[in-house]
């Protein structure tokens, strides 16, 4: 068995360092075209060097002014308006909802007899809502819309099939809202992130081909050459989820341990193969774009993303470690956790930089702040990610409360915040308006930064307490329980800040939409319809 | 990095191949293994009560996968020997689990036989341990003036016990206890069973078990 174990590691880890050579080989003799002239393909001719902000603060000029460039640009955000729309105003909606459901399983632990008389309300539902919700309702339907905006421009190609999304909006809507009151009711598949059952996932699989083709349609009719680095994520990912999401949904085929290792090879793709590349790729559009200039090293990032896909994939089973897992397995997905250091620091210089060159933009821009900060905690949560995955600190922090601090930085610190601040940067340019209230774009930011600091901290340090007294056997388990408590408390306060932020940034966003154009400050888009081209 | 088709195989020939690794071939590992000798099929009732656990979601509060002892205290805890693949074969879905803000269940029937002990719990943990933060499940129970003939009246301690006349249990809740109560895999392992020896003390020969 020893050998076979043997064999098999090798050959993983292999055939991965094989195919990263491979990549700075081609990459080093130019066969893999990515020069620094690609990185302007987000720019018009011209157009680079012109920061590109709405929601500047303090600046009369540029906060109330037409960007110059938006003209050549109008006719293609002009049909993805309505699907991009139609996407975020179910986002933020489901954010809202999930957050709620969110603040209210927090609760619960330090209060566990309050509202305990519904089966719907226990602890394991409520929390189970808030995951799917945020997951699938929340981060899905944003980054689809981020994407649906980006990829037109990227491609300087009007979106193909622009009514198709909107009704996949409405069918992924219905297929949320269903298994929400499937979990609420107690029906579900059981599973850590695939609790919705499987009859109510054809409908949301049914729903993502509506957002796949005319993406992918968008794609093949591109009248650029060159395939932006978001692109890549974004395309990829689009090929990925699709796959994990209806094969870790087939019903009946596994049990037992091996449905383990299934489940936790498609919970953490969530995370690396749909999420990550849908935050990544928005960064890598919006950093550059806001400045006005190309990112710092067009060639790494290619490293940044082939490293991704190679090594992110495969460190699911971290999830299991100490388990009932074949070693090998176990091993092999620490050896790739610990791998993901390569792609993310090629991720983190080239996004960092390109920020840290450009501070001023910073200190404007309410949705680049958001954005730079998302990008740090990527490569803060991808550097614990991998720490955490060590035998020696996983046998701390596995089953402890360590663990949803982390997830929280990725999913929320990490995609959450790029997410906030693309939809900040793109709403007045879908709606042609100006934010009412500017001012409270940044009282949104305050909320969530010292909320989500305090959630961060009071778990991170509770779950190492938590874990280290399981780990004491002079300790009796009650304790690992009750020394938690001030720290579940202040999980609850972060919680309600993270959470009266997001009816801020709902509040931002229905104000935008309701408000009379008469009162919008930015003259109306162009009429022109006709989609800007550029070889 | 200009063309589409190349990048989709590439980026969906990767994903295969992780899926080769992380669930094909442990998979093929796993199911060369038989069922643990001493594993029972669980009755119908304890399908039953299975579906309640799965549908109230213990699994989040609660692992059913006791470490080794040389990672973790697990065993002297009372929670049972490492488990291993082969004591799951019953298990659909499964329900390993990743938090222990409670402690592990995997052999909870073994530790705690007493069917009277689990309702009271269930109906309120903080009747039995004060620090609990274990979610209470008044509507798995019953309120009544008097209890009738084939009730199951549930216990409670003076000042938890109803103000008028007596809780019984529900079907859903005697069908939970019957699960909770064959939890029990004390039965050994087989030797070369499947589980991650990672934490595994090297013998005298620098080998792992």
């Amino acid at each position: 068995m020893s050998v076979t174990i043997g064999l098999l590691l090798s050959l993983s880890f292999v055939v991965s360092i094989a195919a990263l050579a491979f990549l700075i080989w081609a990459i080093a003799n130019h066969q893999l075209s990515a020069t620094q002239d690609n990185a302007y393909t987000i720019f018009t001719p011209g157009e680079a060097g012109a920061p590109d902000d709405a929601a500047f603060e303090g600046e009369p000029d540029t906060a109330h002014g037409e960007h110059h460039f938006d003209v050549e640009r109008a006719g293609i955000d002009k049909i993805s308006r309505l699907p991009v729309l139609v996407l975020l105003t179910g986002a933020v909606f489901w954010l809202i909802l999930g957050s709620v459901f969110g603040l209210t399983a927090s609760l619960k632990l330090h209060w566990p007899d309050w509202l305990s008389g519904e089966a719907a309300l226990t602890f394991g539902r409520v929390r189970t809502l808030h995951l799917n919700l945020v997951i699938y309702g929340w981060l899905s339907l944003a980054g689809i819309g981020v994407v649906m905006w980006i990829v037109p421009r990227i491609f300087h190609t009007a979106l193909k099939y622009p009514k198709l999304p909107i009704i996949g909006a409405g069918l992924w809507n219905l297929g949320v809202l269903a298994g929400a009151l499937a979990i609420a009711s107690g029906w579900t598949d059981g599973e850590e992130w695939l609790e919705i059952p499987w009859q109510i996932d054809i409908v949301l699989a049914v729903a993502g081909s509506f957002f796949v083709v005319p993406i992918v349609a968008t794609a093949v009719a591109r009248n650029v050459h060159h395939i932006y680095v978001s692109g890549w994520y974004f395309l990829a990912a689009l090929c990925w989820f699709p796959v994990l999401f209806v094969i870790a949904n087939f019903p009946f085929i596994h049990s037992g341990v091996e449905e383990a290792t299934v489940n936790w090879w498609f919970a953490h793709n969530v995370l690396g193969l749909w999420l990550t590349p849908l935050g990544v790729g928005a960064a890598y559009y919006f950093i550059p774009k806001i400045i006005g200039k190309p990112i710092y090293s067009y060639s790494l990032s290619l490293l940044g993303f082939w490293g991704l896909a190679l090594f992110y994939s495969q460190v699911g089973i971290h999830h299991l470690i100490g388990g009932p897992v074949p070693t090998w397995v176990a091993t092999l997905s620490i050896v790739h956790s610990v791998m993901m250091f390569v792609p993310v620091i090629a991720v983190a210089v080239n996004q960092h930089v390109t920020v840290a060159r450009n501070w001023w933009a910073v200190r404007q821009s309410v949705p680049l702040r958001f954005i730079s900060l998302g990008a740090v905690l990527y490569t803060a949560a991808s550097f614990q990610g991998s720490i955490e995955a060590l035998r020696t600190v996983n046998t701390v922090t596995h089953f402890t409360q360590y663990t949803v601090g982390h997830a929280h930085l990725g999913a929320y610190g990490f995609v959450s915040f790029i997410m906030f601040g693309a939809i900040y940067h793109m709403m007045p340019r879908l709606t042609g308006r100006q934010w009412p209230w500017p001012g409270l774009l940044n009282v949104h930011f305050w909320f969530v930064v010292v909320g989500f600091a305090i959630y961060f901290v009071a778990l991170t340090v509770g779950g190492v307490f938590q874990g280290l007294a399981m780990l004491d056997i002079t300790r009796p388990f009650a304790y690992s329980v009750t020394l938690l408590m001030p720290y579940l408390e202040a999980r609850s306060i972060g919680g309600s800040l993270m959470t009266v932020g997001h009816l801020v940034f709902a509040f931002n966003i229905v104000a935008m939409l309701v408000m009379k154009p008469a009162d919008a400050q930015r003259p109306p888009a162009p009429a022109s319809t006709a989609p800007a081209t550029e070889s | 990095m200009n063309r589409l088709l190349p990048l989709s195989i590439v980026a969906l020939g990767i994903l295969a191949f992780a899926t080769l690794m992380l669930v094909v071939v442990p998979g093929m590992q796993i199911r060369s293994q038989s069922p643990s000798p001493g594993l029972l099929p669980y009755t119908q009732a304890e399908l039953r009560g299975r579906e309640q656990y799965v549908s109230l979601g213990c699994l989040y509060c609660h692992s059913q996968q006791p470490r080794a002892s040389d990672q973790a205290p697990d065993d002297q805890r009372g929670w049972g020997r490492a488990s291993v693949a082969s004591d799951y074969v019953y298990d659909q879905p499964h329900q390993l689990g990743t938090m222990r803000t409670g402690p592990d269940l995997l052999n909870v029937g073994a530790r705690l036989p007493s069917q009277a002990w689990h309702l009271t719990h269930l109906l309120q943990p903080r009747a039995i341990f004060d620090w609990s933060i274990m979610p209470a499940y008044p509507f798995l129970f019953e309120q009544k003036p008097a209890a009738e003939p084939g009730d199951v009246v549930v216990a409670l301690p003076p000042g938890y016990a109803a103000q008028n006349g007596v809780f019984v249990a529900s079907q859903q809740a005697l069908d939970l206890v019957t699960y909770l109560q064959g939890l029990d895999r004390t039965y050994p392992a087989l030797p070369d069973a499947v589980r991650d020896d990672g934490y595994a003390e090297p013998d005298d020969e620098g080998r792992k078990p």
